[in-house]
């Protein structure tokens, strides 16, 4: 499921007149597969992509699917997959690809704890014993009280999102848990302190936290409205080392539709880089608001 | 006997001379052909000073880490590629020390040092590095580097063997298209396996390349004394007697997490 590093419109910035800075492909390290979709059992109020058991702009992808995708990122070098959605788990093949995926290299799902159930937390804990690479398993929440997760995610997720936490923790898996800064608090070392500490009490000995800080002070502010047009990188030049930082120089995302350039311009049609990864391993334009806020906040969707 | 080549590589020292001491002592034992020091010499231990003139003394040859790296340059940070604010806290208290404990000589001389270097063995390519080839930070853990990426990077290296460090933890990968990767470990702290042991790794090269991690014990006691007289975190010693990692931790792939302590 997408984190919710972003949130405000991701619509290109005004101008067209080819000042905004390419982004070079330097490697694929990072190959992410939107494998539920835009389809997700939630409507989080802050979800970029608009998920919804409704939306299918995007489809789920079948193991077949995937198995392509995976044989043509062997010459590529890939180094990591990421499974997103979406709900990864809504997908009925998401245990297969997991165990696939895991005969070729780590594996990390992005989920909303949903559908954890017991049974399902010890085959993920198999595959991952079977494999020598690793699988981290991610969990978002949007606070450690009912009142502030549930306002965001829905009405009951909250008491889910725990017992799927647990299940994992029972299951022998660590799960990261991820937080936004819809939950301020985690930004600061104190709220992060307590949060580990809230972690700690629902049973995860050694918590592992991410919280996704996008936006510093005024963030609610900022995600609120729609990218202003001086909030774009066009006229920038992007040195060496600021173009390894961004995601998007060692990634690329593959949906139903075809290749994207990274996880959170899969709604832009220009975004589409095309059909065959190796035809996507070129620069891309960064003309969108949200290419800022990646290039500003440091933003990445890796854990 | 037939025709051997016999290296010993060692990965980070972290300030650890006993340890650096009784691995030299080993290796010549077992008489190396060739002494290989991977980077990282100063960090999370005391005295960083005491390291530069037995690495020396050994003909030890030496590779710049991001510690040597950042330390020559008089960059503010150990450049280490932690992402979380704990690793970070830590990382932050052993550069401080570190930088404000080596004299600028020594600085001079790392700065002097490559950031890679090949060798030639037996008809093998072989290529040293702190990291990656494609970078002194980059983290090459077992979980997390899977064959075909191992493939590319030194094929794009033009690679038969890459030997690095910088995670702390020994590992080696035999490609299927014959080429190895040998992941180092480090002398400066134990494995985050319970034992109180360092390792370095020794090559030998003939027909095959054969690579053997060996175990090295020092006076661990003496470490911690030195430690808490120099007053380095409480964390750092606790590692050092008993073998379990208590920082640095966030950074650990799945796998590598689920076999230590915390
Ligand atoms: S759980 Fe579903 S709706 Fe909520 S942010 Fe994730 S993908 Fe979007
Ligand atoms: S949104 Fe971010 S990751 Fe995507 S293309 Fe723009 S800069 Fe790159
Ligand atoms: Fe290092």
């Amino acid at each position: 499921m997408p984190a919710r590093f972003l949130r405000a419109p991701i619509a290109p910035t005004v101008s067209d007149d080819g000042l905004y800075p390419f982004v070079p492909s330097i490697s694929l390290d990072t190959l992410w597969f939107q494998v539920a979709g835009t389809i997700c059992n939630l409507k989080c109020t802050h979800c970029f992509i608009s998920c919804s058991p409704s939306n299918h702009s995007h489809e789920m992808l079948t193991l077949g699917e995937v198995r392509r995708r995976l044989a043509e990122a062997i010459p590529l070098g890939v180094r990591e997959y990421y499974f997103t959605g979406g709900e990864p788990f809504g997908n009925p093949e998401m245990l297969p690809i997991l165990e696939e995926t895991l005969r070729q290299g780590p594996a990390t799902v992005l989920t909303n704890g949903m559908f954890l159930s017991p049974d399902r937390c010890r085959s993920l804990k198999r595959i991952f014993d079977a494999s020598e690479y690793s699988l981290d398993v991610r969990v978002s929440i949007d606070g450690y009280t009912a009142e502030v997760n549930d306002a965001i995610r829905g009405a009951g997720t909250f008491e889910k999102i725990l017992g799927g936490i647990s299940n994992l923790a029972g299951a022998g898996l660590n799960p990261v848990v991820t937080v936004t800064e819809a939950c301020e608090e985690a930004g600061s070392p104190a709220g992060r302190a307590r949060f580990l500490d809230w972690m700690r009490s629902i049973g995860l000995e050694r918590p592992r936290l991410k919280v996704l800080s996008l936006f510093r002070i005024g963030a609610e502010e900022g995600r609120l409205r729609a990218y202003e047009s001086w909030e774009s990188l066009r006229g920038r030049h992007l040195t060496e080392d600021e173009s390894e930082k961004l995601q998007c120089s060692s990634c690329r995302m593959v949906t139903s539709r075809g290749v994207y350039v990274c996880p959170i311009l899969i709604d832009e049609p220009r975004a589409r880089m095309g059909e065959s990864l190796a035809e996507t391993l070129r620069p891309f334009r960064l003309e969108y608001g949200a290419c800022f806020t990646c290039h500003e906040f440091g933003v990445t969707c890796r854990t | 006997m037939p025709d051997v080549t016999r290296l010993a590589f060692f990965g980070g020292v972290y300030s650890n001379s006993l340890a650096l001491e009784a691995a030299l002592t080993h290796a010549k034992r077992s008489s190396a052909d060739g002494l290989y020091a991977l980077g990282d010499f100063g960090g999370f231990g005391p005295h960083p000073d005491r390291v530069f003139p037995i690495l020396l003394d050994a003909g030890v040859e030496s590779i710049q880490g991001n510690y040597e790296e950042s330390l020559s340059s008089g960059a503010e940070d150990c450049h280490c590629g932690y992402t979380d604010p704990r690793d970070n806290h830590f990382a932050q208290i052993s550069y401080d020390y570190t930088a404000r404990k080596t004299s600028s000589e020594w600085k001079r001389w790392m700065r002097t040092l490559p950031k890679t270097r090949r060798l030639e063995v037996a008809g093998r390519k072989v290529l040293l590095v702190h990291g990656s080839p494609r970078k002194i930070n980059e983290f090459l853990w077992e979980s997390t580097s899977p064959v075909s990426f191992l493939e590319k990077m030194l094929a794009d290296s033009d690679a038969d063997v890459l030997v690095c460090t910088h995670t702390g933890l020994p590992w080696t990968r035999l490609l299927p298209s014959g080429r190895r990767v040998v992941n180092a470990g480090v002398l400066g702290r134990p494995a985050n396996d319970g034992r109180t042991n360092v390792w370095y790794a020794r090559l030998t090269f003939g027909r095959d390349v054969s690579v053997e991690f060996v175990p090295v014990e020092y006076d661990h006691e003496e470490l911690a004394r030195r430690m808490r007289e120099e007053r380095l975190p409480g964390e750092f010693i606790e590692t050092v007697s008993t073998g379990w990692w208590t920082t640095c931790l966030e950074i650990l792939p799945a796998k590598e997490r689920e076999r230590g302590r915390y």
